[in-house]
């Protein structure tokens, strides 16, 4: 549970808020002592009889004024702890956002970006639990007990014993609570989320089910695989239970123990009635704190849970930021890679090693040449591409533009400088208009509806029902794969950029689409520099140069023509590629 | 309350248990009004110093309810969460039954399992139904009722106090919960669907915000977006955190009504001290069962909603129902007839869709092996799915083995087919129960022989668990194209007459995919194959290529002729040498 101690320090933060709704806590349990006291007057005056009820006044009026002030209090307390869980989620998220941005595409990977977005979404959300309701209770849970036993002392001694003989078995409950509760959360919980993966995992198979013949007869396996599961939990759950009943038998037997001792000791006369009263009205007084720390302690360890997927990012190293001035971006874009290498850092708590994805790089980028990079999958072509676009740094060597180091060169003005067709680009949930304009948010109307034409795509948005102004969907749900492509050239054509840097994609389309991509490609990439990840045969004939990758390191490099001439790693590719043994 | 209909009538077989669940949460809270009311017996008696022979019920009485509380709360711990567990799987299996039959035509179509993926959270929160929304509102009642039965004993006034206590704290304060939260749940939802818009926005375009330059920009719009979720959870939270306060406030008023009342009774002496403090202490007692109340409006609020998203995804019609009557196929299909046949088949996925399939012929003749190729979107996979029984609302003809499909049971039918999917869906559970899905029954030798046919027999023979290795999250690692010969073992296994291929070879590397397409002329081995691919390889292997595009057969006949022929087939060829390494 490191996660916890890091909530809890991130929770530091927030001492001013969540220590007034501790003390707004103890306030409450203040007026209930005052509320016991109160009735104790009412019922001890009902019980000496021949009052007239004038003399209830006093302590009814005390009575209902604590009553109120009781429930002002707790309330007040609840919204002090709403409002600190509030404002540090609010930091957290700040600081996950900004780290995820840092630590950049490269370092995040895609496989997981699934999790990563329900974790700075939902997961902030769930440490709510946690923070307002958890933290607040464990520290009441440990003041208000030894409070009202002492309370009581002062009353009749004799009874203070009692419950404070009890209280140190607090600390004991607390680790019953803390560890048992803690146990059966755990395992409840796993068994849980092993059920529901899968029920999960039948219903995403369901098509396969189906067409295997096997769907229907699931439907009893799963009510049974349910229930087993069941089963299996409540074996936990009868031991775990036990300490929820240990912590209600101490409870009630004790009130229990004192309403006799008391009730004996008055019998004899060692004891007045009032005092006598209070305390029988005191003691549960003393458990109810636990009570309520038991029922918020699954609320809390799911926000622990959420905290850890957070921590765990938060722990990842962002690439370092150079401090030295920014350098403007240089006119001739020269790039040059001087025995670049890069490894991926491997993540905490996955299995493996570092994994080198370029390993001494060495690549001359001339202005106004197009260079294709081929390989096949994992040879490393994406991560040149990403460390050109700085998503990250290299490990060792360094890519220089003109001579000037690209980690010196002003951010922005290389981002102006260049311009980003991926195989697949990213659809935001923004209008079509919005999404052409992704690398200049200042272009015009004018801007956006002529690069959309270069790309061929302007015809297919005048169609859409809202025009320019369609909303798109969150996975881009409602563009076909060859819109999708035009909608990366579109974006590329707005950016108008000296660079380009692009993925071609690997999936073909019909070989009419094919062709206008194509020729969209060569207008786009006509009179710029170009890095290419190429798939089509058509691409690398009209670059200038070809390096050819493999395992991290460039095999050949050539044009196509001289290449495809002799018997090396591009030959082998082709024919590969061809369905060539 | 549609919804709440629903979940009774799935409840309803659990009554028993629920009443059980009902009365211990009753009589927990009961034993605290006992061991209160007892106790405040004892001391007020006490007082009056009685010979101690008076006392001794009410000692035995204290500890009874002191020991009994524990023990009625563990029962109902234990009873409640049977419940609970029982519920689920009845909801589940619900859920399942309900939708199976409409997946994939008429939930999401061939991503359907992204979109159950969805209703599974729905389903997982209305695990809390009984324990926190359906047990609160009962317990009090039974709490309620049986302290004002006890109370009226004393006088019918105390047991109005105690009612009335319990109405405003169980249905006054519920319903302004509900009322306020009305409001702010819709706003939380909209937060919530804004922040999860942004929130994947700036983590899976990522890359593309960082060439732009963009990324700082997204992710302040994102974190704006989960700040207004917060905003309105906290807001929620205010409100809540009130009405919770309003309800102990209710428990004390209760009280200090009662005092009120009880004050002209003890004044001409009709009401003495001690019952005073019995009553007072009761009723104090009793409003435990009135804390949970407000959660249980909210809880009652949220599941409403999850219930009426489950219903609104079950409530399609099928697209393929069993005829009232299905024929009997024979066990061994007839031979003389082509095992596919299909003569102008048309098809369209909505009444408003442009054609999906038009005036399409084929017919392959068992044994044969045919090819459909032809771009994304041109109709293969549709023509599959529509012998798959997966799709309905087609005209023309279309037999299986000489059976029109319309009139053969679904599962009858689909026993004669083995299909590799172009998205292969791999279960959690060890490789033998995955090969194991098209014949329960295949013995371990089977399913070695159908791993050597796949080409992967040496690579499960290595793992340390063997057949018994799992797959899926926890489990084996699988490459793509160690999931495709999986599956391609997984359909030799089943041992059908009629292959079906979707996409064999879809995004697999070239030397992947040519130890693949190995694998599967192995698998074929006298059985009658149709394979839709777009990926142009090993293509002279093929009896019959059958071209499509937007729906239409535009072209058929073998490899060597078709690329002669300089037509639709040729092209999409020469598109194919084109592309370079994958």
């Amino acid at each position: 549970m490191a996660s916890d101690r890091r909530l809890v320090r991130a929770a530091f933060a927030e001492r001013a808020r969540l220590g007034a709704s501790v003390a707004c806590g103890l306030l409450a349990a203040l007026f209930t002592v005052v509320l016991a006291a109160a009735l104790a007057r009412i019922v001890a005056l009902a019980l000496e009889g021949g009052h007239r009820p004038e003399e209830f006044v006093p302590a009814l009026a005390a009575f209902a004024l604590a009553a109120i002030a009781r429930a002002i209090a707790g309330w007040t307390g609840g919204v002090l702890a709403a409002s600190a869980s509030a404002r540090l989620r609010t930091r957290l998220r700040a600081r996950l956002a900004g780290r995820l941005v840092r630590l950049g595409p490269l370092r995040i990977g895609s496989e997981r970006a699934g999790e990563l977005s329900a974790t700075l979404q939902q997961g902030i959300e769930r440490l709510d639990a946690f923070v307002a309701s958890y933290l607040p209770q464990l520290a009441l849970a440990a003041g208000i007990p030894l409070g009202i036993s002492l309370i009581v002392a002062w009353q009749d001694p004799l009874s203070g014993l009692v419950l404070l003989v009890t209280a140190p078995l607090i600390p004991v409950f607390m680790v019953l609570i803390g560890g048992l509760a803690a146990a059966r959360s755990r395992k409840q919980w796993r068994a849980l989320s092993r059920m529901s993966a899968h029920f999960l995992d039948v219903l995403q198979g369901l098509p396969t089910l189906k067409v295997f013949g096997r769907a229907r007869e699931q439907a009893r396996r799963i009510e049974r695989t349910s229930r087993e599961f069941g089963d299996a939990t409540m074996g936990v759950l009868r031991i775990a239970f036990l300490s929820a009943l240990v912590l209600e038998l101490v409870a009630t037997i004790s009130t229990a123990v004192v309403a006799v001792e008391v009730g004996l000791r008055l019998l004899y006369g060692r004891l007045g009635f009032e005092p006598a009263f209070l305390v029988l009205l005191l003691a549960p007084e003393v458990y109810a704190p636990l009570r309520r720390l038991g029922a918020s302690f699954h609320a809390g360890t799911e926000g622990s849970a959420a905290a850890e997927r957070i921590f765990e990012v938060l722990a990842r190293e962002p690439p370092a930021i150079v401090v030295a001035p920014a350098l403007p971006c240089p006119d001739r874009l020269a790039v040059r890679f001087e025995d670049v290498h890069y490894v991926y850092p491997a993540r905490p708590g996955a299995s493996g090693t570092d994994r080198p994805a370029l390993a001494g790089i060495d690549l001359d980028l001339e202005p106004g040449r197009t260079l294709a990079l081929v390989g096949p999958t994992g040879a490393g072509k994406s991560t040149l591409v990403a460390l050109l676009l700085r998503f990250d740094v290299p490990a060792r060597g360094r890519i220089t533009v003109d001579g000037t180091p690209l980690e010196r060169i002003d951010p922005a003005a290389w981002r102006r400088a260049v311009a980003w067709v991926p195989q697949r680009p990213h659809v935001f949930a923004a209008t079509v208009e919005e999404n052409i304009r992704l690398f200049r948010p200042d272009a015009t109307r004018g801007q956006v509806v002529a690069a959309a034409r270069a790309a061929g795509l302007a015809d297919d948005i005048e169609r859409l029902p809202a025009g320019w102004l369609t909303q798109l969907g969150e996975f881009g749900a409602g563009l076909s794969g060859g819109q999708l492509q035009r909608l990366a050239l579109a974006r590329a054509f707005v950016a108008d950029a000296p660079l380009v840097v692009m993925d071609e994609p690997t999936s073909h389309l019909d070989p009419s689409l094919e062709a206008e991509l194509a020729a969209t490609t060569r207008r786009l990439l006509a009179g710029r520099t170009a890095l290419v990840i190429a798939h089509r045969l058509g691409t690398v004939r009209h670059a200038d140069e070809i390096a050819v990758l493999a395992g991290g390191r460039i095999v050949e490099r050539g044009t196509h023509d001289v290449l495809a001439s002799r018997d090396g790693p591009y030959l082998r590719l082709l024919r590969a590629a061809r369905g060539e043994a | 309350m549609r919804e709440l209909r629903m979940l009774l009538r799935l409840a309803r077989p659990l009554a028993p248990s629920i009443a059980l669940a009902a009365l211990l949460g009753a009589s927990t809270v009961g034993a605290g009004v006992g061991l209160m009311a007892t106790s405040a017996w004892l001391i007020t008696t006490a007082a009056s110093h009685p010979p101690l022979a008076v006392l001794q019920v009410a000692i035995v009485g204290v500890r009874f309810f002191g020991i009994s509380r524990g023990v009625f709360r563990y029962a109902e711990r234990l009873v409640a969460h049977r419940v609970t567990f029982d519920l689920l799987a009845r909801i589940r299996r619900w859920f399942y039954e309900r939708v199976e039959p409409l997946v994939p035509a008429r939930a999401g179509g061939w991503h359907s399992g992204d979109l159950l993926a969805r209703a599974v959270d729905d389903i997982e929160s209305l695990e809390g139904f009984f324990v926190r929304a359906l047990s609160p509102p009962l317990v009090a009642a039974l709490v309620a009722l049986g302290t004002a039965g006890l109370l009226a004993r004393q006088g019918s006034r105390f047991a109005l106090v105690e009612l009335a206590g319990f109405v405003l704290a169980g249905l006054a304060i519920p319903a302004l919960a509900a009322w306020l939260a009305r409001g702010s749940g819709r706003r939380i939802t909209t937060a919530r669907a804004e922040a999860a818009r942004h929130a994947v926005d700036l983590v899976q375009g990522l890359a593309d915000l960082h060439a732009a330059g963009r990324a700082d920009e997204t992710a302040a719009l994102a974190v704006a977006a989960g700040d207004r979720l917060t905003h309105e959870r906290r807001r929620r939270a205010v409100v809540e955190e009130g009405l919770g306060a309003a309800t102990d406030l209710v428990a004390r008023a209760a009280v200090f009504a009662l005092v009120l009342v009880a004050l002209p009774l003890l004044a001409d002496g009709r009401l003495g001290g001690v019952a005073l403090a019995v009553v007072a202490l009761a009723v104090l007692a009793s409003f435990e069962a009135a804390e949970p109340l407000v959660a249980a409006a909210e809880q009652f609020d949220e599941q409403r909603s999850a219930t009426a998203r489950l219903l609104e995804l079950v409530e399609a019609e099928p697209a393929v129902v069993d005829p009232p009557r299905p024929i009997e196929l024979p066990s061994v299909p007839p031979s003389g007839v082509p095992a596919i046949r299909c003569e102008s088949l048309s098809f369209r996925y909505a009444p408003d869709a442009s054609p999906a399939l038009v005036d399409v012929a084929l017919s392959v003749e068992q044994g044969a092996r045919v090819a459909l190729v032809g771009p994304s979107g041109a109709g293969k996979s549709t023509l599959l799915a529509i012998l798959l029984r997966l799709w309905d609302g087609w005209t023309g003809r279309c037999e299986l083995f000489g059976c029109d499909v319309r009139r053969a049971a679904q599962d009858a039918l689909r026993a004669r087919l083995a299909v590799v999917e172009q998205r292969v869906h791999l279960f959690r559970a060890t490789i033998a129960e995955n090969l194991r899905l098209g014949a329960p029954g295949a013995g371990d030798a089977v399913l070695w022989r159908a791993l050597e046919t796949a080409g992967l027999a040496d690579e499960i023979a290595a793992l340390p668990d063997g057949l018994e290795t799992l797959v899926g999250e926890q489990g084996w690692g699988l490459s793509g194209g160690q999931r495709r010969r999986l599956a391609i073992a997984r359909a030799v296994v089943r041992d059908a007459p009629l292959l079906l291929l979707d996409e064999p070879t879809a995004g697999l590397d070239a030397i992947t995919e040519r130890q693949v397409l190995a694998a599967l002329a192995r698998a074929a081995n006298g059985r009658t194959m149709l394979a839709c691919t777009h990926r142009l390889v090993g293509m002279d292997s093929f009896d019959e290529i059958v071209v499509l595009e937007r729906g239409r057969v535009v072209e058929r006949g073998v490899h060597a002729a078709l690329v002669a022929a300089d037509g639709p087939y040729a092209r999409l060829w020469t598109c194919q040498r084109e592309l370079l390494a994958r």
